[in-house]
């Protein structure tokens, strides 16, 4: 055996309109956790997708072990002991968690499932990975994280020599982070490689030995996180250098002018029908304001907001909006009085896959470019243009499918079609989920330009700069309840962590 | 806490209301005639039987904990909605009995299970079509298909139409296992066609559909037949849809027709496959969640030529029945079965986007479609009304069921 567990030579792929991968090479050794890192659309996942079997690449040769290797298919992967966590989630809702810890290798004989060795197993896992859910449970219940955390559940059993994780961590919080780096660690030191893709430049180099980075598509170079001679780190400028290709000095934009002190949206005693879910919920937002919401995986952050959106019902408490009393009863209505969400789960409940980027901008606003129900497609056309360029969307037409754009632009297109409803309350669930560092700040921008226009912000964020960088007030929430609200000055991880885990030790992750 | 005292065990509930039901039911055996009740028929035998069963599966569900009944409004409100069709079905069999007791005998329920036995077998085979989100337009022409291919070769030597004059007096097998192959190979067709060139089961099986209509009308034409009714059919061929067992144990005792040992042989083997084999599990993943199966290493293409064979083969099975219990064939068999099936599926709770149904549902389907057709015929109610009554009846329950999945 070589140098290297896996080598990826001279890998080129090209879909209809965009060239993917030119030329593009990655090495990795075993027991080493090597990041790739690049911007949106970049190809991190495309290459990946070549590696495990789902594209077939156009040019170029995989080799694992020193052996020239075909793969043609997940199976054929996994056969080679290449297990992949998926940026995009694929649950099958309507089965158990542990069936989807185990499709496709269900513990058993002779084609004949053993149910009690499976349920075993997954308890066995999942308490490995401190994690609190019952492996009965249907998958369809379980919130974006612990349906990551699955995921990762599910590639860390395969016993595998190669673990791909393309950004396992994009809805996670710190807490189910440093579970994972825990695992990472442990499997490193057994041997095991992994290629892991993430935005989020701490982790990196928290976790990394090695990091490879691409840009459009192409080989940029790879580097050792510490350099072995001068002992020298990686820093976060460097990385960022290579990945845009241009120096970024701010990680946030300065934040000009303050909310104002009128409150447009007065949220009293909210409680959910369900008992685990939000109870007693109160807050005001003012106008002009950037409300954060922190909190840990399973602290009912999204279902309070989606209650308020009106996608869940509310059993008590009263909503004032703009001093009117608001009672929350569906999206349109909600979308009516001046309230848009975008939401935490991209795949499920937000993109329309098959339809083309247009339609996907547009969607929300659609009834503003009809006259008498026909819709007008010059401005259609010109609306969703601008929003995009404006985002930065990196397509090659706006006919594309945004199922074939890469996740974060995909993310950003989410981002425009609810700008363009121009709504006075932005809710937005994990806004910058999947997006890199450049266009972090552009939508960060994005949000500050909103709020110089009068409008004001609801953003739940697990990223825990993200939410002190940003927010103008945090409002942490802990199993279904607000623990604290933190103003501006006074953030600091601690305190968070603190409101977070009030009522800790009943449990983590339910 | 205040739910805990207004909850109880479902075990406890099940073995009490077995026990009150089973003194019921035989304290009025013992009563009917001395009191001159003749006019309740077999309702004692019903209440005894239903009063064992009750307890037995109480105790059944002993060994599971956790599961605890919460008697308050809510729960009342969440019963009534998971077994709305259930519940319609018992007051529709509670009216029909009181407008016409003879209703309530053990010959009636044999019959209604008889009737169900074919269509179940259906079910059982498009369930699986409907599980990855698709469809089974051809399942009612293989009915057809295989009950022509076997009466065919089963007639008695001494009827003047034979469809082959020579052929000698073959062993049953043969024509079972030729009109099932005859099936399969059309259910591979169908699975060829959705797994190769990902078509929607509506459309493939749409083609192979009329595709057997018409091999199967050729068949059919054939000379010396010439599209005659097939009839002249052997009896040991015939009994293996007409046999009766038990008869006769007791005066007026009818016998358990074969057909429902076998329905329930094959409800087992289906069950079994849903719920314990690797395959199974796939069906439910594909339909569920397709990328998913594809990226998790499933092979897509055999499972789904898989299913469909193993449907085919069903209804291969339910169309020799069909032959043998009517002792004839014509290439009309089967005619629309297939649309009945797919209405008790999903009556039974199978959704048609797929990955959700349980074969108990489906069961529960069938038997409601059977009993209110039984039932509705006993008191009279004309066919045209029966039909306006199924129909209803199919929208209100997948309207009911589906609320189970709205709104959280
Ligand atoms: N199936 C496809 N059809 C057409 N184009 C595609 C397809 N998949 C990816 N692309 C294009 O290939 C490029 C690389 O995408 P990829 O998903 O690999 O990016 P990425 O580096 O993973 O980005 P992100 O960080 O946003 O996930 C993008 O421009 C994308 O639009
Ligand atoms: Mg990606």
């Amino acid at each position: 055996m070589g140098e290297y567990l896996l080598e990826m030579k001279n890998i080129t792929k090209t879909f209809p309109g965009v060239k993917a991968l030119d030329n593009v090479q990655l090495n990795v050794r075993a027991g080493t956790v090597h990041a790739l890192m690049g911007e949106n659309g970049a190809g991190k996942s495309t290459l990946m997708k070549c590696l495990f079997g789902i594209y077939n690449p156009d040019g170029g040769e995989i080799y694992l072990e020193g052996k020239k290797t075909n793969i043609h298919s997940a199976r054929q992967a996994m056969d080679n002991g290449i297990a992949m966590v998926h940026q995009e989630l694929h649950p099958i809702r309507y089965r158990s968690v542990m069936e989807n810890v185990y499709l496709g290798r269900f513990p058993g004989h002779m084609g004949v499932v053993d149910h009690k060795s499976m349920y075993d197993k997954t308890k066995a896992l999942f308490d490995d990975l401190e994690l609190d859910v019952d492996p009965l449970a249907l998958a369809g219940e379980q919130s974006a994280a612990i349906l990551q955390m699955m995921e990762i559940a599910r590639a860390v059993d395969m016993k595998a020599k190669i673990i791909i994780l393309d950004e396992p961590t994009s809805s996670l919080s710190d807490r189910e982070v440093e579970h994972l780096f825990k695992i990472i660690n442990r499997l490193r030191k057994q041997g095991v490689a992994f290629i892991y893709i993430s935005h989020k430049m701490k982790e990196i180099l928290e976790i990394s030995d090695e990091v490879t980075i691409m840009r459009d598509g192409t080989y940029v170079g790879t580097w050792p996180v510490v350099n072995k001679e001068t002992g020298e780190k990686l820093t976060n400028e460097f990385i960022i250098r290579q990945m845009v290709g241009r120096e970024m000095t701010n990680q946030f934009p300065p934040r000009t002018g303050k909310p104002s002190s009128e409150v447009v949206l007065k949220v009293e005693n909210v409680c959910s029908p369900l008992k685990k879910s939000f109870q007693n919920v109160s807050f005001e937002l003012h106008k002009q304001e950037i409300l954060g919401i922190g909190g840990l995986v399973g602290a009912q952050r999204t279902e309070f907001v989606e209650a308020l959106f009106g996608l869940r019902s509310i059993a008590s408490g009263e909503i004032l909006l703009n001093g009117a009393r608001y009672a929350s009863k569906s999206p349109g209505f909600a979308k009516s009085k001046g309230l848009a969400l975008l939401t935490e789960e991209r795949r499920a409940t937000g993109i329309f896959g098959i339809l083309p980027i247009l339609e996907n901008t547009v969607i929300a606003n659609q009834r503003h470019y009809a006259h008498l129900g026909v819709l007008n497609d010059r401005k259609r056309m010109a609306d969703a243009d601008v929003e995009c360029k404006k985002l930065n969307v990196k397509t090659p037409s706006l006919a594309t499918l945004i199922q074939n754009l890469s996740g974060g632009n995909q993310q950003k297109v989410l981002i425009a079609r609810w700008l363009l409803t121009n709504s006075d309350i932005l809710i937005l669930d994990e806004p910058t989920r999947g997006i890199d560092v450049g266009a972090k700040y552009e939508i960060y921008n994005i949000m500050l330009e909103q709020i110089a226009q009068g409008k004001s912000i609801i953003m739940i964020s697990s990223e825990m700069p993200e939410l002190m960088g940003m927010s103008d007030r945090i409002m942490v929430m802990c199993e279904g309840r607000v623990t604290g609200f933190l103003n501006k000055g006074e953030y600091t991880q601690e305190k968070i962590m603190a409101f977070a885990t009030q009522f800790a030790g009943h449990n983590t992750a339910a | 806490m205040a739910e805990n005292v207004t909850t109880r065990s479902r075990s406890k509930l099940f073995t009490v209301s077995g026990i009150v039901i089973l003194i019921i039911g035989i304290v009025l055996y013992f009563m009917k005639d001395p009191m001159g009740l003749r006019r309740i028929y077999d309702l004692p035998n019903f209440l005894i039987i239903i009063g064992l069963c009750s307890i037995l599966s109480g105790f059944m569900s002993k060994g599971k904990p956790d599961d605890v009944l919460e008697l308050s409004g809510k729960a009342f409100g969440e019963f009534l909605t998971n077994n709305a069709i259930l519940l319609a079905m018992l007051v529709l069999v509670i009216v029909i009995c009181i407008l016409q007791p003879r209703f309530m005998q053990i010959r009636v329920a044999l019959d209604i299970l008889t009737q169900s036995s074919t269509k179940l077998i259906m079910a059982l085979g498009i369930c699986f079509a409907l599980l990855i989100a698709g469809t089974d337009l051809s399942a009612g022409r293989m009915v057809g298909l295989a009950a022509v291919v076997s009466a065919s070769m089963m007639q008695t030597a001494t009827y003047a139409n034979r469809f082959f004059p020579d052929l000698p007096q073959v062993s049953v097998w043969i024509p079972i296992v030729a009109a099932i192959i005859a099936c399969m190979i059309f259910g591979a067709l169908n699975g060829f066609l959705v797994a190769k060139f990902e078509m929607h089961p509506f459309i493939a099986t749409l083609a192979t559909q009329v595709i057997i209509y018409g091999a199967c009308s050729l068949y059919f034409d054939m000379p010396p037949n010439n599209s005659q009714p097939i009839g002249g059919i052997r009896p040991d061929f015939a009994q293996i849809g007409q046999m009766r067992l038990f008869s006769g144990i007791y005066q007026g005792f009818p016998g358990i027709s074969i057909l429902i040992p076998i329905s329930l042989v094959i409800c087992a083997i289906i069950w079994f496959i849903l719920n314990k084999t690797v395959f199974g599990k796939n069906v439910y993943a594909i339909g569920g969640n397709r990328e998913a199966a594809v990226v998790a290493g499933i092979n897509v293409f055999r499972n789904i030529m898989f299913i469909f064979i193993l449907a085919s083969f069903l209804y291969g099975i339910a169309g020799v029945l069909e032959a043998a219990r009517t002792a004839g064939a014509t290439n009309n068999y089967g005619n629309g079965y297939e649309t009945d099936a797919i209405a008790a599926c999903v009556v039974g709770g199978v959704s048609m986007s797929g990955g959700i149904g349980k074969v108990g549902g489906i069961v529960m389907g069938v038997l409601i479609f059977t009993v209110i057709q039984y039932g509705l015929q006993f008191i009279n109610v004309s066919p045209m009304w029966q039909q306006v009554i199924k129909g209803v009846i199919i929208a209100v329950a997948v309207a009911i069921d589906l609320t189970k999945y709205r709104k959280k």
